[in-house]
Protein backbone atom coordinates (compact mmCIF):
# COMPACT_ATOMS: atom_id res chain seq x y z
CA UNK A 1 0.00 0.00 0.00
CA UNK A 2 1.43 3.57 -0.90
CA UNK A 3 1.32 5.94 1.77
CA UNK A 4 3.35 8.88 0.45
CA UNK A 5 2.44 12.53 0.51
CA UNK A 6 1.23 12.78 -2.73
CA UNK A 7 -1.30 9.84 -1.85
CA UNK A 8 -2.78 10.39 1.05
CA UNK A 9 -5.90 9.17 -0.15
CA UNK A 10 -5.71 5.50 0.11
CA UNK A 11 -9.22 5.13 1.19
CA UNK A 12 -9.31 1.70 2.58
CA UNK A 13 -10.23 0.79 6.28
CA UNK A 14 -6.75 -0.64 6.79
CA UNK A 15 -4.66 2.66 6.02
CA UNK A 16 -5.84 4.27 9.43
CA UNK A 17 -3.80 1.43 11.21
CA UNK A 18 -0.17 1.22 10.30
CA UNK A 19 2.03 4.60 10.04
CA UNK A 20 3.79 5.36 7.09
CA UNK A 21 7.14 3.81 7.46
CA UNK A 22 8.49 4.75 3.88
CA UNK A 23 10.89 7.35 2.91
CA UNK A 24 8.56 9.73 1.53
CA UNK A 25 6.96 10.75 4.63
CA UNK A 26 6.53 14.78 5.07
CA UNK A 27 5.21 17.18 7.66
CA UNK A 28 1.81 17.80 7.86
CA UNK A 29 1.59 21.78 6.74
CA UNK A 30 4.61 24.34 7.21
CA UNK A 31 7.11 23.24 10.35
CA UNK A 32 6.44 26.76 11.97
CA UNK A 33 2.52 25.33 13.16
CA UNK A 34 4.76 22.09 15.13
CA UNK A 35 6.56 24.75 17.06
CA UNK A 36 3.95 26.31 17.77
CA UNK A 37 1.78 23.15 18.87
CA UNK A 38 4.80 22.05 20.78
CA UNK A 39 5.24 25.17 22.70
CA UNK A 40 0.99 24.68 23.66
CA UNK A 41 1.89 20.87 24.59
CA UNK A 42 4.54 21.85 27.09
CA UNK A 43 1.96 24.89 28.43
CA UNK A 44 -1.18 22.96 28.92
CA UNK A 45 0.60 19.49 30.40
CA UNK A 46 1.40 22.25 33.53
CA UNK A 47 -2.35 23.08 33.25
CA UNK A 48 -3.06 19.08 33.33
CA UNK A 49 -0.88 18.58 36.17
CA UNK A 50 -1.83 21.31 37.87
CA UNK A 51 -5.72 20.08 37.81
CA UNK A 52 -4.81 16.22 38.42
CA UNK A 53 -2.99 17.62 41.49
CA UNK A 54 -5.74 19.82 42.52
CA UNK A 55 -8.09 16.86 42.54
CA UNK A 56 -5.81 15.00 44.60
CA UNK A 57 -4.85 17.40 47.19
CA UNK A 58 -8.40 18.78 47.84
CA UNK A 59 -10.66 16.13 46.65
CA UNK A 60 -13.69 16.95 48.43
CA UNK A 61 -13.87 20.87 47.30
CA UNK A 62 -13.46 19.04 43.48
CA UNK A 63 -15.59 16.19 43.72
CA UNK A 64 -18.26 18.85 44.99
CA UNK A 65 -17.72 21.72 43.00
CA UNK A 66 -17.22 19.35 39.69
CA UNK A 67 -21.23 17.97 40.39
CA UNK A 68 -22.64 21.05 39.96
CA UNK A 69 -21.47 21.17 36.84
CA UNK A 70 -23.41 20.07 34.18
CA UNK A 71 -22.48 17.39 32.33
CA UNK A 72 -24.40 17.36 29.15
CA UNK A 73 -22.57 20.65 28.31
CA UNK A 74 -19.24 19.37 28.47
CA UNK A 75 -20.29 16.02 26.28
CA UNK A 76 -21.99 18.30 23.58
CA UNK A 77 -18.99 20.65 23.78
CA UNK A 78 -17.00 17.41 23.23
CA UNK A 79 -19.10 15.95 19.93
CA UNK A 80 -19.31 19.54 18.67
CA UNK A 81 -15.53 19.75 18.36
CA UNK A 82 -14.67 15.98 17.56
CA UNK A 83 -17.16 16.46 14.49
CA UNK A 84 -15.62 19.75 13.77
CA UNK A 85 -12.13 18.51 13.52
CA UNK A 86 -13.33 15.36 11.68
CA UNK A 87 -15.41 17.94 8.75
CA UNK A 88 -11.79 19.98 8.78
CA UNK A 89 -9.73 16.67 7.87
CA UNK A 90 -12.51 15.60 5.52
CA UNK A 91 -12.36 18.94 3.61
CA UNK A 92 -8.44 18.94 3.82
CA UNK A 93 -7.77 15.44 2.56
CA UNK A 94 -10.64 16.56 -0.53
CA UNK A 95 -8.90 19.56 -1.65
CA UNK A 96 -5.68 17.64 -1.86
CA UNK A 97 -7.08 14.48 -4.00
CA UNK A 98 -8.98 17.44 -5.59
CA UNK A 99 -7.26 20.65 -6.09
CA UNK A 100 -10.46 22.19 -8.36
CA UNK A 101 -13.23 21.13 -6.63
CA UNK A 102 -14.95 23.58 -4.44
CA UNK A 103 -14.78 21.66 -0.62
CA UNK A 104 -15.77 25.03 1.43
CA UNK A 105 -18.46 23.26 3.12
CA UNK A 106 -16.72 20.70 5.22
CA UNK A 107 -14.86 24.21 6.75
CA UNK A 108 -18.19 26.15 7.15
CA UNK A 109 -19.47 22.95 9.19
CA UNK A 110 -16.33 23.40 10.92
CA UNK A 111 -16.98 26.90 12.02
CA UNK A 112 -20.62 26.24 12.42
CA UNK A 113 -18.93 23.55 15.10
CA UNK A 114 -16.55 26.08 16.73
CA UNK A 115 -19.67 28.79 16.94
CA UNK A 116 -21.91 26.50 18.45
CA UNK A 117 -18.88 25.17 21.01
CA UNK A 118 -18.81 28.96 21.92
CA UNK A 119 -22.39 29.47 22.74
CA UNK A 120 -22.54 26.56 24.86
CA UNK A 121 -19.38 28.10 26.88
CA UNK A 122 -20.82 31.23 26.91
CA UNK A 123 -24.20 29.27 28.12
CA UNK A 124 -22.72 27.42 30.68
CA UNK A 125 -20.20 30.23 32.42
CA UNK A 126 -23.51 32.71 32.08
CA UNK A 127 -25.68 30.35 34.31
CA UNK A 128 -22.24 29.94 36.72
CA UNK A 129 -21.70 33.25 37.21
CA UNK A 130 -25.53 34.32 37.52
CA UNK A 131 -25.58 31.24 40.20
CA UNK A 132 -22.51 33.44 41.85
CA UNK A 133 -19.82 31.16 41.17
CA UNK A 134 -17.09 32.65 40.04
CA UNK A 135 -12.81 32.43 40.22
CA UNK A 136 -12.86 33.38 43.52
CA UNK A 137 -15.15 31.07 44.89
CA UNK A 138 -12.60 27.70 45.22
CA UNK A 139 -9.69 26.62 43.63
CA UNK A 140 -12.05 24.05 41.21
CA UNK A 141 -13.60 27.18 39.59
CA UNK A 142 -10.52 29.18 39.61
CA UNK A 143 -9.30 26.50 37.54
CA UNK A 144 -12.04 25.85 35.65
CA UNK A 145 -12.97 29.48 34.82
CA UNK A 146 -8.81 30.10 34.10
CA UNK A 147 -7.90 26.91 31.50
CA UNK A 148 -11.40 26.49 29.88
CA UNK A 149 -10.89 30.84 29.19
CA UNK A 150 -7.71 30.18 27.60
CA UNK A 151 -8.88 27.43 25.56
CA UNK A 152 -11.62 29.00 24.57
CA UNK A 153 -9.22 32.08 23.17
CA UNK A 154 -7.64 29.10 21.17
CA UNK A 155 -10.99 28.07 19.97
CA UNK A 156 -12.07 31.95 19.18
CA UNK A 157 -8.86 32.06 17.04
CA UNK A 158 -8.82 28.46 15.75
CA UNK A 159 -12.85 29.96 14.47
CA UNK A 160 -11.01 33.12 12.47
CA UNK A 161 -8.48 30.63 10.92
CA UNK A 162 -10.68 28.43 9.40
CA UNK A 163 -12.84 31.68 8.22
CA UNK A 164 -8.82 31.83 6.76
CA UNK A 165 -9.36 28.72 5.28
CA UNK A 166 -12.72 28.49 4.01
CA UNK A 167 -11.61 31.35 1.49
CA UNK A 168 -8.22 29.56 0.33
CA UNK A 169 -10.73 25.93 -0.58
CA UNK A 170 -12.98 28.66 -2.69
CA UNK A 171 -10.04 29.37 -4.93
CA UNK A 172 -10.54 27.29 -8.50
CA UNK A 173 -7.39 25.75 -8.62
CA UNK A 174 -5.63 25.48 -5.07
CA UNK A 175 -1.34 25.22 -5.59
CA UNK A 176 0.70 22.99 -3.02
CA UNK A 177 1.37 25.95 -1.09
CA UNK A 178 -2.98 26.56 -0.73
CA UNK A 179 -2.64 22.89 -0.02
CA UNK A 180 0.14 23.49 3.22
CA UNK A 181 -2.04 26.52 4.40
CA UNK A 182 -4.81 24.36 4.66
CA UNK A 183 -3.53 21.44 6.35
CA UNK A 184 -1.31 24.26 8.68
CA UNK A 185 -4.86 25.78 9.58
CA UNK A 186 -5.99 22.39 9.87
CA UNK A 187 -3.58 21.43 12.54
CA UNK A 188 -3.96 24.49 14.56
CA UNK A 189 -7.44 23.64 14.81
CA UNK A 190 -6.99 19.49 15.59
CA UNK A 191 -4.75 20.98 18.33
CA UNK A 192 -7.83 23.22 19.67
CA UNK A 193 -9.45 19.63 19.50
CA UNK A 194 -7.53 17.32 21.52
CA UNK A 195 -6.61 20.08 24.87
CA UNK A 196 -10.38 19.76 24.98
CA UNK A 197 -10.64 16.35 25.25
CA UNK A 198 -8.41 15.91 28.41
CA UNK A 199 -10.03 19.32 29.58
CA UNK A 200 -13.27 17.43 29.53
CA UNK A 201 -11.66 14.55 31.54
CA UNK A 202 -10.14 16.44 34.13
CA UNK A 203 -13.07 18.64 34.75
CA UNK A 204 -15.95 17.18 34.29
CA UNK A 205 -15.28 13.10 34.26
CA UNK A 206 -12.63 12.66 37.13
CA UNK B 1 -11.81 11.95 -8.84
CA UNK B 2 -14.01 10.74 -5.75
CA UNK B 3 -15.06 13.23 -3.10
CA UNK B 4 -14.67 11.60 0.41
CA UNK B 5 -17.81 11.85 2.08
CA UNK B 6 -18.88 11.44 5.39
CA UNK B 7 -20.78 8.06 4.80
CA UNK B 8 -18.40 6.66 3.68
CA UNK B 9 -17.80 3.91 6.50
CA UNK B 10 -14.61 2.43 4.90
CA UNK B 11 -12.83 6.10 5.08
CA UNK B 12 -10.01 6.32 7.86
CA UNK B 13 -10.97 9.88 8.90
CA UNK B 14 -14.72 8.71 9.48
CA UNK B 15 -13.71 5.55 11.10
CA UNK B 16 -11.21 7.83 13.35
CA UNK B 17 -14.40 9.96 14.32
CA UNK B 18 -16.61 7.03 14.90
CA UNK B 19 -13.68 5.69 17.29
CA UNK B 20 -13.91 9.17 19.35
CA UNK B 21 -17.67 9.60 19.73
CA UNK B 22 -17.39 5.69 20.91
CA UNK B 23 -14.54 6.61 23.31
CA UNK B 24 -16.09 9.55 24.78
CA UNK B 25 -18.72 7.08 25.74
CA UNK B 26 -16.22 4.85 27.29
CA UNK B 27 -14.71 8.21 29.51
CA UNK B 28 -18.02 9.28 30.64
CA UNK B 29 -18.62 5.06 32.10
CA UNK B 30 -15.34 5.41 33.53
CA UNK B 31 -16.10 8.85 35.50
CA UNK B 32 -19.51 7.55 36.29
CA UNK B 33 -18.54 3.85 37.81
CA UNK B 34 -15.99 5.91 39.98
CA UNK B 35 -18.64 8.41 41.07
CA UNK B 36 -20.93 5.53 42.04
CA UNK B 37 -17.96 3.29 43.64
CA UNK B 38 -15.77 5.28 45.78
CA UNK B 39 -13.90 2.11 46.72
CA UNK B 40 -12.85 2.26 42.48
CA UNK B 41 -12.79 5.45 42.07
CA UNK B 42 -8.59 5.80 41.94
CA UNK B 43 -9.10 3.29 39.07
CA UNK B 44 -11.89 4.81 37.57
CA UNK B 45 -9.84 7.86 37.09
CA UNK B 46 -7.03 6.44 35.47
CA UNK B 47 -9.78 4.71 33.19
CA UNK B 48 -11.07 8.47 32.03
CA UNK B 49 -7.62 9.46 31.73
CA UNK B 50 -6.21 6.50 29.35
CA UNK B 51 -9.39 6.51 27.86
CA UNK B 52 -8.98 10.76 26.68
CA UNK B 53 -5.32 10.12 25.87
CA UNK B 54 -6.23 7.44 23.51
CA UNK B 55 -8.73 9.88 21.74
CA UNK B 56 -5.37 12.33 21.79
CA UNK B 57 -3.41 9.76 19.86
CA UNK B 58 -6.30 8.87 17.29
CA UNK B 59 -6.67 12.34 16.94
CA UNK B 60 -2.67 13.45 15.97
CA UNK B 61 -2.45 10.30 14.46
CA UNK B 62 -5.41 10.51 11.99
CA UNK B 63 -6.65 14.06 11.42
CA UNK B 64 -3.23 15.75 11.75
CA UNK B 65 -2.23 13.38 9.54
CA UNK B 66 0.84 12.10 11.79
CA UNK B 67 0.54 9.10 10.71
CA UNK B 68 2.30 10.45 7.54
CA UNK B 69 4.96 12.35 9.38
CA UNK B 70 8.06 11.82 9.63
CA UNK B 71 9.21 9.45 12.58
CA UNK B 72 10.64 12.02 15.01
CA UNK B 73 7.73 14.28 14.87
CA UNK B 74 5.28 10.99 15.32
CA UNK B 75 7.78 9.81 18.27
CA UNK B 76 8.33 13.32 20.32
CA UNK B 77 4.06 13.24 19.80
CA UNK B 78 3.81 9.85 21.09
CA UNK B 79 6.78 10.67 23.64
CA UNK B 80 4.64 13.68 24.79
CA UNK B 81 1.66 11.56 25.51
CA UNK B 82 2.80 8.64 27.18
CA UNK B 83 5.00 11.19 29.84
CA UNK B 84 1.80 13.17 30.45
CA UNK B 85 -0.66 10.49 30.57
CA UNK B 86 1.67 8.58 33.34
CA UNK B 87 2.06 11.31 35.09
CA UNK B 88 -1.64 11.94 35.61
CA UNK B 89 -2.11 8.61 36.27
CA UNK B 90 0.46 8.22 38.49
CA UNK B 91 -0.81 11.08 40.27
CA UNK B 92 -4.67 9.34 41.10
CA UNK B 93 -3.18 6.54 41.83
CA UNK B 94 -0.45 7.38 44.61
Amino acid sequence: MNHTSTNHQSSDAAAMLPADTTSNTKIPGELGIWLFVAGDLIVFAVFFVVITLGHTTQNEIFVQSRASLDLWIGVINTLLLLTGSWFVALGVENCRRNPKGNFSRFFTLGILSGVGFVANKGFEWGSKISAGINPTTNDFYMYFFMFTGIHLLHVLIGIGILLMLRGVSKKPELSARNIRTLESGATFWHLVDFLWIVLFALFYLL
Amino acid sequence: MNTIAPNDIKNPTNIAWLILVIATGVGWWFGHAGHNSPDYAQLASAGVIITAFIKVWVVGFQFMELRHAPRWLRHAFDAWLILVCGILVTICLR
